[in-house]
């Protein structure tokens, strides 16, 4: 039997019964739209939060004071507390080969106030270092200078939403900015970030370290930031990090360092899972679909038991039989499928539309593998039928009328 | 040639065991022209599909042109039966959505027949049995003499060596019983073996060789 007169005979039993394969195609492209749909919705997620941290900064380390255990271990004794990090040790940290920058933080939150307007805000103690491992933008003036880490320069840098609301009117830049009962000299205006993970730079107000730490009254540092040369120098990086800290805390292992690559490598398996099983729950959709090929095509080899009958008469071998109702099962699954396709592309042009800000993308082997699911199913379901319509017993199916 | 030797065919019906074909010893050569006849539930339907190849007997042993048929796999027999036998039925049997065409082209497209081919034998045929006017009828557009004749030139497209008809004209009035009956004896005449099982008298008794069967046996 030729190729296409198999799927020329398998076409012509499907639309003999319209009713039926419409219905089959319904359900089989329902199945598909929803994994589709959902693939989509989970990969746009995951790729839009992994961007979001990746935008934090290159191959950035992070160094916490403490030590944060997860794995195995004691916890600290009570009353136990970790040495403080202090500016000496950020700038031990140079000693690294792998360090690009290190960018020291105090944080604290504080009135600050011009000309009778005030308002409670974060402060970020820091140096010329946080632009470059933050990859801020200046939308005027100049970021904090680089100077002697331990100089209190009477100078800050101001986010956006901290402009408008105090120098509504009027160029802040050479304004002063009073922040508790000192006085700053506003150099520059960041660019605002848009929506960003993590710390809202629109709301804050950055000043040199040592400023921060007179300001606070503190000697500690809240975290220091570092950006290594590259991906690859990253974990001597933090290995020397580990040991320069070490040498200098008299040998303990008190500090906790995060590396963005692995935050970020966390929420990735996070939301991958996710959507995998936002996807294996669409998943059963289709294999209710296949199921429902199955019982169709149960249904239509009974219904025409007679006619196999007469194919086997005629000479049909069993092959033949068997291969004519996968095709037929085959065809009305990827039928489904192709509508299944064109209706998920359809939901998601609406959710693009609706929501335009949200980054949509249909990976591609989300599409390949709903095709290849649905025609899986299809053929999965068909097997059944199309053994019994091959196995029938000619004689007794010519037998019924 | 066809050559039967100690045929029995038992059917198990819950308890009981019917014995449909008991010890059918039967020559039938190329060319001959054979009715069979005999009581309802004697065995005539179950002799004609062992013959052709759709039920395998219980016992005994089927040369069919000197080839044993017997303990051959399914597809082995499709395809015998493909290229040796044609069928025709009482109840016709033609494909309700296939045209009359269509009907007829279906052997030769499970032999894999090319398609120019499969469309100058399909009209050849229908011509043949005056049908050529009806080729895209669909059989709920033809007649019960009609859809007989589609069944002939369906059965005949393959060009087979022998003919089986179950009483081909149980369900047409006299008058296009006796049509398809001229029908097939001029294919007989072409050279076909024939083998025809009637109720008819008149028509079994046009055969040259009668059979009679009773109770699984041969009467006669
Ligand atoms: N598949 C079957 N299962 C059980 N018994 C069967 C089967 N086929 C035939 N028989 C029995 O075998 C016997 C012969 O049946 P068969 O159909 O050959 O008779 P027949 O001579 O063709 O009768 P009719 O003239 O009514 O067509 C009958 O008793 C029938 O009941
Ligand atoms: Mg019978």
């Amino acid at each position: 039997m030729l190729f296409k007169d198999t799927l020329a005979q398998a076409f012509g039993a499907i639309s003999a019964q319209r009713l039926r394969a419409a219905l089959i195609i319904l359900a089989m492209a329902i199945g598909v739209a929803s994994v589709i749909v959902l693939t989509t919705l989970g990969e746009s997620a995951r790729s839009y939060i992994v961007n979001e941290f990746e935008a934090l900064g290159t191959h950035l380390v992070i160094v916490l004071p403490g030590r944060n255990e997860t794995t195995g271990g004691h916890p600290p004794l009570f009353g136990e507390t970790p040495r403080d990090l202090t500016l000496d040790d950020a700038e031990a940290l140079f000693r690294s080969h792998h360090i690009a920058a290190v960018a020291p933080l105090t944080i604290g939150s504080a009135p600050v106030s011009t000309q009778g307007l005030e308002r409670e805000t974060n402060i970020f103690g820091s140096t010329y270092a946080l632009r470059r491992v933050r990859h801020l933008m200046m939308a005027q003036g100049s970021f904090l200078p680089k100077m002697d880490v331990n100089k209190a320069l009477s100078v800050c840098v101001i986010g956006q939403t901290i402009r408008e609301q105090l120098f509504a009117d009027q160029p802040a830049l050479g304004q002063w900015l009073r922040i508790n009962d000192r006085r700053f000299l506003v150099i520059g205006v960041l660019a605002s970030e848009g929506q960003s993970i993590g710390v809202d730079f629109d709301e804050m107000v950055i000043i040199p370290v040592a400023s921060a730490q007179a300001l606070f009254d503190t000697h500690s540092l809240f975290r220091i930031l570092i950006e290594a040369k590259s991906k690859q120098s990253m974990y001597q990086a933090v290995d020397e990090i580990t040991g320069i800290i070490k040498a200098r805390h008299e040998g303990e292992d008190d500090i906790t360092i995060i590396t963005q690559d692995s935050v970020v490598s966390t929420f990735d398996k996070i939301l991958t899972a996710l959507t995998l099983t936002v996807v294996s729950i669409a998943g059963i959709s289709l294999v209710v679909a296949g199921v429902l090929v199955m019982n169709v095509m149960l249904v239509s080899v009974t219904q025409r038991t007679a006619e196999v009958g007469l194919l086997k008469a005629l000479g049909a071998t069993q092959r033949q039989l068997h291969w004519l109702f996968l095709t037929e099962a085959a065809m009305l699954s990827l039928a489904g499928a192709l509508l299944g396709i064109a209706l998920g592309l359809v939901c998601i042009t609406i959710l693009t539309t609706l929501y335009p800000d949200f980054p949509v993308q249909l990976p591609v082997w989300a599409l390949l593998a709903a095709l290849a699911v649905s025609l899986f199913t299809g053929l999965l379901f068909g097997v059944l039928p199309a053994r019994k319509a091959a196995k029938l017993n000619p004689v007794v199916a010519l037998g019924k009328r | 040639m066809i050559q039967l030797k100690n045929i029995h065919r038992y059917f198990q019906v819950g308890e009981q065991t019917v014995h449909a074909l008991n010890d059918i010893t039967l020559t039938i050569n190329k060319g001959e022209y054979v009715s069979v006849m005999g009581p309802s539930g004697s065995g005539k339907s179950t002799l004609l599909n062992v013959i052709a190849l759709l039920d395998k007997p219980s016992s005994g042993s089927y040369l069919l042109n000197n080839l044993n048929v017997i303990q051959r796999s399914d597809d082995e027999l499709a395809k015998v039966r493909r290229e040796n036998l044609g069928f025709v039925f009482q109840f016709f049997h033609l494909i309700p959505r296939l045209s009359a065409a269509e009907n007829v082209e279906m052997p030769m497209i499970l032999a894999g027949v090319a398609v120019k081919e499969r469309k100058q034998r399909v009209a050849d045929a229908l011509a043949s049995v005056n049908l050529q006017d009806r080729s895209s009828h669909r059989p709920d557009q033809l007649s019960g003499g009609q859809l007989q004749r589609v069944a002939i030139a369906r059965a005949m497209i393959m060009r087979p060596e022998i003919l089986l008809a179950d009483e081909p004209t149980g369900n047409l009035d006299s008058k296009s019983g006796i049509e398809i009956i001229e029908l097939l004896e001029n294919l007989n005449q072409q050279g076909v073996t024939l083998v025809i099982i009637t109720h008819d008298q008149t028509l079994g008794d046009r055969a040259p060789r009668q059979i009679r069967i009773v109770d699984g046996q041969i009467a006669y």
